[in-house]
């Protein structure tokens, strides 16, 4: 055994290799990325890692190495969830025979999600079990007993850190060596491994037949503890990474029961009772949804326990956003009394006002550009622009304002289509990625050719995925094995569909840029602009830009782009030499020409 | 030992590797020690903190009033993390404001010696130092994270042996920037034992 400082996210990738993995997939999502870069990081080749072109996709890759005996991982964020929800509700039902682990990582805040949607809820959803660690040592432990819980049950396991566990760092002790576990290859079976009614309602019998007999498995599980008075009237029941929060504020109290679920579904109700026995009061502490209050308060009805339940129901516990120590002093003080006081602050009254930093597109993105040519094509005509999951998401800022709906991945080509069924008087735009293109965007194009909508894909590709830390996708022609492979290319896609008038333009050639934007937007049916341009964050950057004495301060290139490189110094208007790397958008938009790149 | 120390400014200052220098630091004493980093959707010029606690912990945060000792990379971060230093904590505070990227938009800017004057009045100890001097030799202000760090060795406010720090520094910074940052840890050092004249 050695010792490695890791991410939570790294934790759990090497708790994966440790356990045996022999195949991982995943899409890149925050706050999970890191497991599947770690995981390949450390891969001698022996494991099969990749980022799959989206979370079904993933999940399904695994579902078949798993039927072959494989243990297999596959990772996403929590709505990756959702996209992967269709594979994982049947495959609950078929079951797996090497373990299958998925890991959905939820977002309370959220930080930088669209919902504050809880895994815990679809595991109950689909009858499986779920593991929630509250530190990264416990994720690395976490995943290892879920590879067993899985193989043990033959089903697919959930295993739910949210953004704190992924984010944190702790020394963890890992194997000198990983070799994943032998597969002993597909075994033809249909009646097992092909999902059929009649089999189905088998299977549902057998699944709540399993169930609590896993719940009284877990019921005797490490990481579901009672600490603090046993005898006490008042307990305080939790999970997740509000369990961590809860130790540090009540450390010092003898007074309170401190109750943990570490394994959410298939809830340990023999635990549980025992650990509320004779509690007269229980407050219910969690992220997201109010999962264990009302597994409390299903339990306290099933078995007439003379209990009060508090929690977010009552309205002692906020709905939403992240709990902290700090949030939950006063919550654990006003149920028990007494007081749960932090460290003494500096005297902040009277502070000085605070400078807002709101997330912004980089000095020299392209996406700027684009937004900027379309914004400049359509200047005095009816149009809407439908946005999409990525950093473009940031082109709904001023002074851009290009961004009028964001609702999932890939959803902007679709919702295209339907305003243009209800304006049929507009011209609408779709905004998407590169990766979000090949995870989502592709049937969409199709669903509009089909169906006769007018529209226009405005096609982002900085051949990466940006936002959420650079992972390679279809399009870059690298894998996450190392490989170098064939290019896939959107245009021969787009071509291959049916799409008749298709143009690729450089962003940074503005006055092309919106020539290229006129053209698609006049011409009927499905059109599409091909913005192509690195992302700024993966090339060496140009000389920054030089503002000559010709400029006579009208400002215009601050107030159409809003690009951080440009900058009011001494009242004038100045060029910050350690942002701006020359992309020269905003020469093109000089009216004096002083501005030179 | 129980130690809490926060790092704070915006995104591109070098904050990770500082926190992940003293980390490193912390196992090689012996120590327990866990970190997290706060980044949310914030690009490039977005708030970032790094919360480093040594010995034993719970929250990955560093809960209101804890921390011992703030090494802030910028003067308005500084005074808005504050909260999470303890009273008689120590604060180590670059004298340069970084604008807000959105500033000359929103017209938010600000400057950075009321910031540097609210520290002062609320907390006992605070350190400036002034990012573009202390580097001048260095060739980038990029170094100023192990400058800082540098600091708050000579100020005696990590708690670590200082050649156990030392040595991190040396062994976790790739070979071809281990002797600049080898220099800035020494400028950083020589810096505090000039201020507080010994």
């Amino acid at each position: 055994m050695k010792q490695e400082y890791l991410m939570g996210n790294g934790a759990i990738a090497l708790g994966a290799l440790s356990a045996g993995v022999g195949l991982i997939a995943g899409y890149p999502g925050t706050p999970s990325s890191e497991i599947i870069e770690t995981a390949a990081k450390w891969n001698d080749g022996s494991v099969h890692i990749e980022w799959s072109v989206n979370e079904k996709a993933a999940l399904e890759v695994a579902a078949a190495a798993s039927y072959s005996g494989m243990r297999t991982l596959v990772t996403m964020k929590q709505v990756g969830l959702n996209v992967a929800s269709d594979p994982l509700m049947s495959l609950a039902y078929v079951g797996v025979e090497g373990g299958l682990v998925v890991v959905s990582a939820d977002d309370p805040g959220p930080i930088s999600s669209q919902t504050e949607q809880d895994t815990r809820r679809f595991a109950e959803f689909a009858r499986i079990p779920v593991f929630d660690p509250a530190s990264p040592e416990e994720a690395f432990q976490m995943i290892q007993d879920a590879f067993e819980c899985s193989e043990k049950y033959h089903t697919p396991v959930l295993l739910r850190p949210t953004t704190r566990v992924c984010h944190g760092y702790a020394a963890i002790s890992i194997p000198e060596k990983f070799s994943p576990k032998p597969a002993v290859g597909f075994e033809k079976n249909t009646a097992r491994w092909v999902i059929f009614p009649r089999s189905s309602y088998l299977n549902h019998v057998r699944i709540e037949t399993r169930n609590p007999e896993l719940g009284r498995e877990f019921s005797v599980y490490q990481y579901n503890t009672i600490e603090g008075a046993m005898n006490a009237d008042k307990a305080i029941l939790t999970g997740g990474v509000s369990y961590a929060y809860l130790k540090e504020i009540v450390k010092n109290r003898q007074d309170i029961k401190l109750i943990r679920v570490g394994t959410p579904f298939p809830m340990p109700e023999d635990f549980l009772l025992k650990a509320l026995d004779g509690v007269k009061e229980l407050l219910c502490v969690e992220e997201l949804s109010p999962y264990l209050e009302e597994s409390a308060q299903k339990l306290a009805g099933l078995y007439h326990l003379n209990l009060t339940i508090r929690g977010k129901r009552t309205g002692d516990v906020p709905h939403a956003g992240e709990n902290s120590a700090d949030s939950l002093r006063n919550i654990v003080a006003a149920f028990a009394g007494g007081e749960c006081k932090g460290g003494e602050s500096p005297d902040m009254t009277d502070a000085p006002a605070l400078p807002v930093r709101p997330p912004v597109l980089c000095a020299g993105c392209p996406h700027r550009a684009s937004f900027y040519a379309v914004k400049v094509a359509m200047k005095g005509k009816k149009a809407n622009f439908c946005g999409d999951i990525g950093c473009y998401t940031l082109g709904n800022a001023m002074p851009l304002d290009m961004v009028d709906t964001c609702l999932c991945m890939g959803a902007g080509v679709t919702m295209a289509q339907g305003l243009h069924w209800a304006n049929p008087d507009s011209v609408n735009f779709a905004f998407i990625g590169d990766s979000t293109f090949f995870a989502s965007g592709m049937t969409g194009v199709v669903n509009a050719l089909y169906n006769n909508a007018k529209m226009v894909l405005v096609l982002l590709d900085n051949s990466t995925t940006a936002m959420t830390g650079h992972q390679p996708h279809p399009g870059t022609g690298k894998t996450m094995m190392g490989d170098i492979v064939a290019k896939i290319d959107p245009v021969k896609i787009l071509e291959g569909m049916g799409v008749g008038k298709i143009r690729v333009v450089n962003p940074l050639d503005l006055k092309a840029a919106v020539e290229a934007v006129q053209d698609c937007a006049a011409t009927d049916g499905v059109t599409a602009v091909i913005f192509r341009s690195p992302c700024i964050a993966g090339i060496k950057p140009g000389n920054p830009a030089v503002i000559s004495d010709r400029c006579v301060q009208c400002k215009k290139c601050i107030r159409e782009i809003g690009c951080p490189g440009l900058i009011i110094r001494d009242g004038k208007v100045a060029v910050d030499g350690s942002l701006c790397n020359g992309c020269g958008l905003c020469a093109q938009i000089c009216p004096t020409g002083a501005i030179m790149v | 030992m129980n130690k809490d120390i926060l790092l704070c400014g915006v995104g591109g200052q070098g904050i990770v590797l500082v926190s992940k220098l003293l980390a490193a630091s912390a196992m090689a004493a012996g120590e327990t020690v866990h970190s997290a980093e706060t980044i949310g959707m914030a690009q490039r010029g977005g708030s970032v903190t790094s919360h480093i606690r040594i010995g034993e912990s719970y929250s990955p945060l560093i809960p209101s009033g804890c921390a011992s000792l703030m090494l802030a990379f910028e003067p308005a971060e500084a005074v808005r993390n504050l909260p999470l230093l303890h009273k008689d904590g120590t604060v180590i505070v670059s004298s340069a404001a970084v604008m807000p990227v959105t500033a000359s938009l929103t017209g938010g800017s600000y400057q950075a010696e009321p910031m540097l004057d609210f520290l002062r009045a609320r907390v006992k100890k605070v350190i400036t130092a002034d990012p573009e001097s202390l580097c001048a030799s260095l060739g980038s202000v990029k170094y100023f994270n192990v400058v800082m760090l540098g600091v708050a060795l000579a100020a005696g406010e990590i708690g670590l042996p200082k050649d156990i720090v030392r040595q991190s520094v040396e062994n976790r910074v790739p070979e071809k920037f281990r002797e600049v940052n080898k220099k800035a840890l020494m400028i950083g050092e020589e810096y505090y034992k000039n201020i507080a004249g010994k």
